[in-house]
């Protein structure tokens, strides 16, 4: 930041950060992409070494090493990894089986209409001709599963992808050992390896499990998802009655169009998720930040006693506190004198005045900022608190001096030391907002509706995501928008993150905290 | 005035200093104000602790306020979903009794017990092995991983949750939709949470590691001998985030159990959920109080006592740039 910034007037000096801010952003993408370009290339050349590796190294081994491209595994055991060639031979038999009765069929049936749209199966669940006489009708024939092919296609990628590298280090591992042997030493045995394990390549047993949870069941659900998106599954159809579709980015494009009522729900169910992540993140945070100050104040007494109270909330699990405020707050049905919550009658005994929360929208998001301040302010405080006390005391101690009032203190202190270890909780407080289902879905389920505005299945206080929740579940099935709906909350978080990461970065470099 | 005093002031005249008269203002300009100023300020900083103190035992009613209504709610006599008073007009432990002996809520309790120790057990695991692998080991694909890693949490979990629930038809036939089912559902993907702890691992001193590697010690002997002992608190913060989230969850286990005949294999949240529907909110809702006060104190206990670790867990991961 350079000098003439502190000439500037405040709308000036707010000016500058804006465009320091965006510039970030553009500066954020472009290295963005230059570092990605950066990764392909190397990608690239790597694999084109590779290559040249793998057909020099056949062309120049010996016999031995020549088959076990082919037989993986042979090479290992003539010449005295005797377990290791067994376990490499018996890794390739189960890839061809796999492939051969299992894999290779779906994988086929995923690429055969994947890149020209058109059904993902071949054969659709139909009534045949023949006839039952137990049942009574036309014997049915079980077609091909949409949902399966999809499925099992990335699986089957996966593990060709996993058997590849496995072959790529056998056929590498052939040619070391034909080197060995040349010199006339004798390989080492499986101990060695197994030492290994333990030492040097600590991290193989380390992760592997992990890895195949992760991959088992966050991966490949994961692609399979997005997969969906590019098709036409719904509860039209469902498999596995019926085959479904690809589309290309048909879904993409009706769920952003503005001129269609989907296209209108979507845009409204955006802009209510943006406006309830910024002010749940802000609202939470800075009234944290207040009660943390307020309660580390000197002179305050039972400080102990205040924080446990507050920290009380954020220990009672949040299904209960949610549905027991929701409760509190329900109007009982009806208007004027229904009865209802505790709050409800509260509010109409002493204001007449009859809450509709759960009946009119606006009402009920304001509500349920509220709500979320009494379940969120208290997380922030303990966060704050923590982080206050690490303010050094000397940097008061000379503002003291100086004549600084604490509203100034405030400002100059302790605001920007907070916000510069905050930031990136920040991200996630605000990431985790837009994908806060509980306060949403337990506070009011998403409701009230309104026909005029919001279709398939949303309501005016609900999230993309519990809009996604509704799409995949109950009578509104749509798995193909609920995919773009998931694809396009990634897309959200993934910017901001990007923004605010590139921020954070830029702030480390200006300032002296540290 | 200032070019008055040139005019009049003859410098010549006039003694170069009054040492009286500038000790008199000296005194003057340092004492009597200053003792004004400290009176004020005394009296202001009593003012503002007292709004403080004030402010504060409002702030702490209204946040307490909620939970007590619950805790009273649950000793109310009379039926229904609403009363129109705070306290209730008669006083019972019935709600109690009902609970435990009239309901399957002892049942979700064990259901729910059980799958959070073991999910916790499994993700305490995991999310260890994974950090240390990624503070402490050098492999090619260390950085990649963790890059994928970081984007594949961005993605909003539930969004696979279809997938998850055809992977586990296949794969379990007979029962996908039981425990197992939400165990693996809870700790399969722990792997991606790594970044609290490995932040941790990465501040203890790697000094520590050589000098172990250098009393030969290999990899596994020293993350389980030197580097497991002096992570209490990130196993401890682990522990309590992973153990708690079984009995926080509505959205998972709604799904995975949606439709089950069997109402007995839910788990608390979804239970109690199902207690608040409109056909048995009227019937339920002094038993739904009960049961949270049940469910809460053990949770809300262990946080208490744990608290230290949390924070010290939640503000790690924050500050880490």
């Amino acid at each position: 930041m350079d000098l003439n910034y502190y000439r500037l007037t405040p709308w000036g000096k707010l000016l500058y950060k804006l465009k320091k801010l965006f510039g970030g952003i553009g500066r954020g993408f472009v290295g963005f992409w230059v570092r990605l370009g950066k990764a392909i290339a190397a990608f690239f050349t790597g694999i084109v070494k590779g290559i040249g590796d793998f057909f020099g190294g056949f062309a120049s081994g010996s016999a031995l090493t020549k088959t076990s491209y082919l037989i993986m595994g042979s090479s290992h055991v003539f010449r005295g990894q005797i377990v290791k060639g067994i376990i490499y031979f018996a890794l390739e038999v189960l890839f061809v089986l796999y492939m051969l009765f299992f894999g290779g069929k779906y994988l086929a049936m995923f690429f055969e209409n994947f890149f020209g749209g058109g059904n993902v199966g071949r054969v659709e669940t139909h009534v045949s001709d023949v006839w039952n006489d137990e049942l009574g009708e036309y014997v049915k024939v079980a077609g091909d599963n949409s949902f399966h092919i999809i499925l099992y296609g990335i699986l089957s990628l996966f593990v060709i992808i996993f058997f590849f590298m496995c072959y790529l280090s056998s056929v590498k591992e052939s040619r070391l050992l034909e080197e060995i042997c040349i010199i006339g030493r004798k390989p080492e045995g499986i101990k060695g390896d197994v030492k290994r394990l333990a030492d040097k390549n600590f991290h193989l047993p380390l992760l592997s499990l992990p890895m195949v949870g992760l991959f088992m069941f966050t991966v490949i659900p994961l692609v399979t998802m997005i997969l969906i998106a590019f098709t036409n599954y719904d509860a039209n159809h469902e498999v596995p009655e019926h085959l479904f579709q690809w589309v290309g980015f048909k879904n993409f494009g009706e769920l952003l169009d503005t001129s269609s009522s989907l296209g209108m729900t979507f845009w409204r169910v955006f802009g209510w998720t943006i406006i309830w992540a910024v002010c749940a993140t802000f609202s939470n945070y800075f009234l944290g930040m207040a009660l943390a100050i307020l309660i580390n104040k000197k002179g305050i007494r039972l400080k102990k006693l205040y924080r446990t109270l507050f920290v009380a909330t954020i220990a009672v699990p949040q299904f209960v506190s949610l549905l027991i405020m929701s409760k509190m707050l329900d109007t009982g049905g009806g208007g004027l004198g229904s009865g209802g919550g505790i709050i409800t009658q509260l509010i109409e005994n002493i204001f007449g005045y009859h809450l509709q929360f759960g009946l009119d929208i606006t009402t009920t998001r304001i509500c349920i900022i509220l709500v979320n301040m009494w379940i969120g302010v208290p997380y922030s405080m303990l966060m704050c608190s923590g982080i206050l006390m690490n303010i050094p005391d000397d940097l008061y101690e000379s503002a003291r001096i100086d004549g600084a009032r604490p509203f100034r203190q405030f400002r100059k202190i302790t605001l920007p030391y907070m916000l510069f270890v905050t930031g990136p909780y920040l991200i996630t407080q605000f990431i985790g907002n837009i994908n806060n289902f509980n306060v949403i879905y337990l506070l009011s389920g998403g409701g009230p509706g309104d026909l005029m505005k919001y279709t398939d299945g949303a309501k005016g206080t609900d999230l993309l995501i519990t809009w996604l929740y509704k799409l995949s579940l109950g009578i509104d099935r749509n798995y193909k928008l609920a995919s773009v709906i998931g694809i396009l909350v990634f897309v959200i978080s993934a910017v901001f993150s990007l923004v605010i990461y590139n921020k954070s970065s830029a702030v480390k470099g200006e300032d002296n905290f540290q | 005035m200032s070019e008055k005093n040139k005019n009049t002031q003859n410098p010549s005249s006039a003694p170069l200093t009054d040492w009286a008269a500038i000790d008199k203002l000296e005194a003057e300009v340092t004492t009597l104000p200053k003792r004004k100023k400290t009176g004020g300020m005394r009296l202001r900083r009593i003012l503002g602790n007292t709004v403080g103190q004030t402010v504060l035992t409002i702030l702490s009613i209204i946040w307490v306020i909620p939970l007590f209504y619950l805790l009273i709610q649950s000793f109310r006599k009379e039926p229904g979903a609403w009363s129109p008073t705070f306290f209730p007009q008669e006083w019972t432990l019935d709600n109690y009794k009902k609970l435990f002996f009239e309901t399957e809520f002892p049942r979700w309790y064990g259901n729910t017990l059980l799958i959070s120790i073991i999910s916790c057990a499994i993700t305490t695991a995991f999310v260890l092995m994974v950090s240390y692998a990624f503070s402490r080991m050098k492999f090619k694909a260390r950085k990649p991983m963790m890059n994928i890693m970081l984007i594949l949490g961005m993605f909003p979990g539930f969004m696979s949750m279809s997938a998850v629930y055809f992977l586990l038809k296949i794969l379990l036939p007979d029962n996908y939709q039981s425990h197992l089912s939400l165990i693996i559902v809870y700790s399969a993907g722990a792997a991606l949470s790594y970044y609290i702890a490995k932040g941790f691992f990465d501040t203890v001193p790697r000094a520590l590691d050589d000098a172990a590697r250098i009393d030969g010690a290999n990899r596994f002997r020293t993350f389980y001998k030197i580097i497991l002992p002096l992570s209490k608190p990130i196993i401890i913060y682990t522990i309590l985030v992973s153990i708690v989230a079984p009995w926080c969850d509505y959205i998972f286990v709604s799904y995975i159990m949606s439709g089950v005949p069997d109402t007995g294999m839910y788990t608390v949240s979804l239970g109690m959920y199902k207690w608040l529907e409109r056909e048995m909110i009227q019937q339920y809702f002094t038993t739904f109080c009960a049961a949270a006060v049940v469910v809460a104190t053990p949770i809300t206990a262990l946080f208490m006592w744990l608290q230290k670790y949390y924070v010290q867990g939640v503000t790690g991961g924050a500050v880490k740039g």
